[in-house]
């Protein structure tokens, strides 16, 4: 008889093996996957994982490591922050959209004025604004209203969605763009323009603004009130509220830093990499995000750490698509799996398993 | 612009209709609640279903083999969940998002060869002598099956929770667990059973959308309608009638809204696209800005993890 013991305290090594060996339990999972649809599995697996860092091509690779870990990274953190609250903004991809349409907005309304310190500073502003509007909606509705924030961010997802199509045939279409969808390309307009800072390395502002999070977040976690505050309210909601925490304070902090951060890695993401907005501008950084928040055990370094990976597995998913013919899809099915594995030997950090010969009976 | 082309019979026959993937899912997770579990994973088990219900059509070129595809392969997805939060003890929010994210990854995956087939007809059920009755013939007769399915579904839940012993053990299950698990009921046995009853149910829903509404595959076809049937329940406060009148709502804005960019007014396409999910949002809030009547009848246990110890 297996019988689960709960912990007095979660496990520390199990805390930090959990994922590891969730990593390893997808690339068997994954690669039986592969297999099933006719690839070879080790070449696969080699090809997401391995190439891109140390193979052949790493150099082109390596660049994309950083443009797609930034934003993973910066919107984690505070999604983390949330999620260590119980509080759940599961709408990061409609936040991501609005900042980004905000920011690039500033951007096109300055159009051609080369004035680099003005426009860009105030972009980004515009963009963390407009990600933590967006994040105040919910936010509001469940201090207010006591509305499920869970249901109003998604929701608001699908509406931020169209508001990008809206934009992207209408007030933002380019004038000159023969009547092609989508806005003024950011990156051919240096005043406005989030460029590589060190040529070939994928580093732009939006790497930078991650990292400075996620030290940001670890000293905020780590050794002020409000980190005590956001650990305290999602270990024992009473106990914070006879601490003196202001509950829906807490929840419109959240929610609102989790929304800023969401809308800079739009912006950030719009002036560069992407460069206009258009209706296929988001493509699910939003929702990933939540994967390496939670694949990082909502630890500032560990969702650096997760937010490499993840982007090693979009970029190596990319090259298993071009050289071997795996679906795109297979890689979010693969990302889907991660989060079960994490979830499922989770059981180990909280829970001991005994083995019982029926002694006791 | 012309108003004059909506044709009001076919606007409310299309409701009907419009609604039944919606009102199926929120059947299903109004029983998966009433158990005490809290289930986010609607969407991913929806496009599951319509996925496979769409391959099982096109390959068998049976409709009803591809509906009973669907519920199935949505109920083991569920049972995946229901696992993993039951047996596990994952945490329910979580591992409800992961359903999701997983789902429409694997959904895309499995439908690769069948973007743009069209699946087998699936034709209405026209009643005899009733369906010729004027106006309510085409409204309420002559619909399809699953149109019908939903509708007994609902009379079925209600009966079922209401009137049933195990019906009765379900609910005392949702509301506390631990006297459950003391009066010796199975707390583990009858989740399981609901979780994979709402997956079931999901599927369906989404086997609706691909073979009779759309009818085709495409990659998110489900396009939020598991959200939104999740936010039903709230709005119906865990009972079954007011979760019918909730999705029929819903269907209704949505036709609605399709039939007014046809006829060509001069609001934005993309507002209206939109009007769905934001007045989604403004009913959840009116529905929940009183607290006592909104938590009334919502089920104590929900979203709390059991560990019988000892």
């Amino acid at each position: 008889m297996i019988r689960l013991e709960r912990r007095p305290a979660p496990s520390r090594a199990w805390a930090w093996a959990t994922p590891l060996l969730a990593v390893l339990a997808t690339m068997v999972a994954g690669g039986l996957l592969f297999a099933f649809l006719g690839k070879d599995p080790l070449l696969v697996i080699r090809t997401i994982f391995w190439d891109p860092i140390l193979g052949e091509f790493a150099f082109y690779y390596r660049g994309q490591l950083l443009v797609k870990a930034g934003p993973l990274v910066l919107i984690a953190i505070g999604l983390s922050l949330g999620f260590r609250a119980g509080v759940w903004n599961i709408g990061a991809e409609g936040q991501y959209i609005m900042g980004a349409i905000c920011g690039a907005a500033v951007g096109l309304a300055f159009y051609p004025l080369e004035a680099r310190w003005l426009i860009f500073p105030m972009m980004v502003l515009a963009g963390g604004l407009g990600g933590f509007l967006w994040a105040m909606i919910p936010g509001i509705l469940r201090t207010r209203f006591n509305t499920n924030e869970i249901l109003v961010s998604l929701l608001l997802v699908y509406v931020a969605e169209q508001i990008l199509a809206w934009m992207a045939l209408g007030p933002l279409r380019s004038p000159d763009g023969a009547g092609f969808p989508g806005s003024r390309n950011l990156r051919h307009y240096d005043a406005a323009a989030n460029h590589e800072l060190i040529a070939g390395s994928g580093m732009h502002w939006g790497v930078v603004a991650a990292f400075i999070a996620v030290i940001l977040g670890h000293v905020l976690l780590s050794r002020h009130i409000l980190g005590f505050n956001i650990r305290l309210a999602g270990a024992s909601p009473r106990a914070a509220r006879f601490a003196g925490v202001n509950p829906g304070l807490l929840v419109l902090t959240c929610l609102g830093m989790s929304g800023a951060l969401a809308g800079f890695a739009g912006l950030f993401e719009v002036a560069g990499p992407a460069g206009q907005i258009n209706i296929d501008f988001n493509v699910g950084y939003g929702f990933t995000a939540i994967i390496v928040a939670f694949l990082g055990r909502l630890h500032p370094v560990g969702i650096l750490l997760a937010g490499f990976l993840m982007a090693l597995t979009y970029i190596g998913g990319e090259a298993a698509q071009a050289t071997l013919g795996v679906p795109a899809a297979a890689i979010q099915a693969f990302q889907g799996m991660l989060l079960f594995f994490l979830l499922a030997l989770d059981v180990m950090t909280n829970y001991r398993v005994r083995f019982d010969v029926r002694a006791r009976a | 612009m012309d108003l004059g082309s909506i044709n009001p019979v076919l606007l409310v026959a299309a409701l009907l209709l419009a609604s039944t993937p919606i009102l199926l899912a929120a059947m299903g997770e109004l029983v998966v609640e009433k158990s005490g579990v809290l289930n986010l994973g609607v969407e991913g088990m929806m496009i599951v279903g319509a996925v496979a219900g769409f391959i099982a059509a096109v390959e068998s070129g049976s409709p009803a083999l591809g509906f009973l595809a669907a519920a199935a392969a949505a109920a083991v997805l569920a049972l995946l969940f229901g696992v993993l939060t039951q047996v596990l003890l994952s945490n329910q929010v979580a591992t409800g998002l992961g359903l999701t994210l997983f789902g429409l990854g694997i959904s895309s995956l499995m439908g690769q060869g069948y973007v743009g087939i069209r699946p087998p007809a699936s034709p209405r059920l026209e009643l005899p002598v009733l369906s010729e009755l004027p106006f309510l013939g085409p409204v309420l007769f002559s619909q399809h099956a699953m149109v019908y399915l939903s509708l007994a579904i609902v009379v079925g839940v209600w009966w079922y929770l209401r009137s049933t012993r195990s019906g009765l053990i379900l609910r005392a299950v949702g509301e506390s667990h631990e006297a459950a698990h003391a009066l010796g009921y199975s707390v583990l046995g009858t989740r399981l059973a609901a979780i994979a009853f709402g997956g079931a149910l999901a599927g369906l829903g989404g086997a609706c959308l691909s073979l009779v509404i759309v009818p085709q595959w495409t990659e998110g076809m489900t396009a939020g309608r598991g959200w939104i049937a999740l936010a039903i329940v709230v709005f119906g406060s865990w009972r079954a009638w007011r979760v019918l009148l909730g999705a029929y709502l819903f269907g209704g804005v949505s036709v609605l809204q399709l039939n007014l960019q046809a006829a060509g007014i001069a609001i934005p396409v993309e507002l209206l696209s939109m009007s769905p999910y934001l007045i989604t949002i403004l009913v959840l809030v009116i529905i929940s800005s009183d607290k006592r009547r909104a938590q009334a009848n919502a089920p104590n246990s929900l979203g709390r993890t059991f560990h019988a110890s000892g």
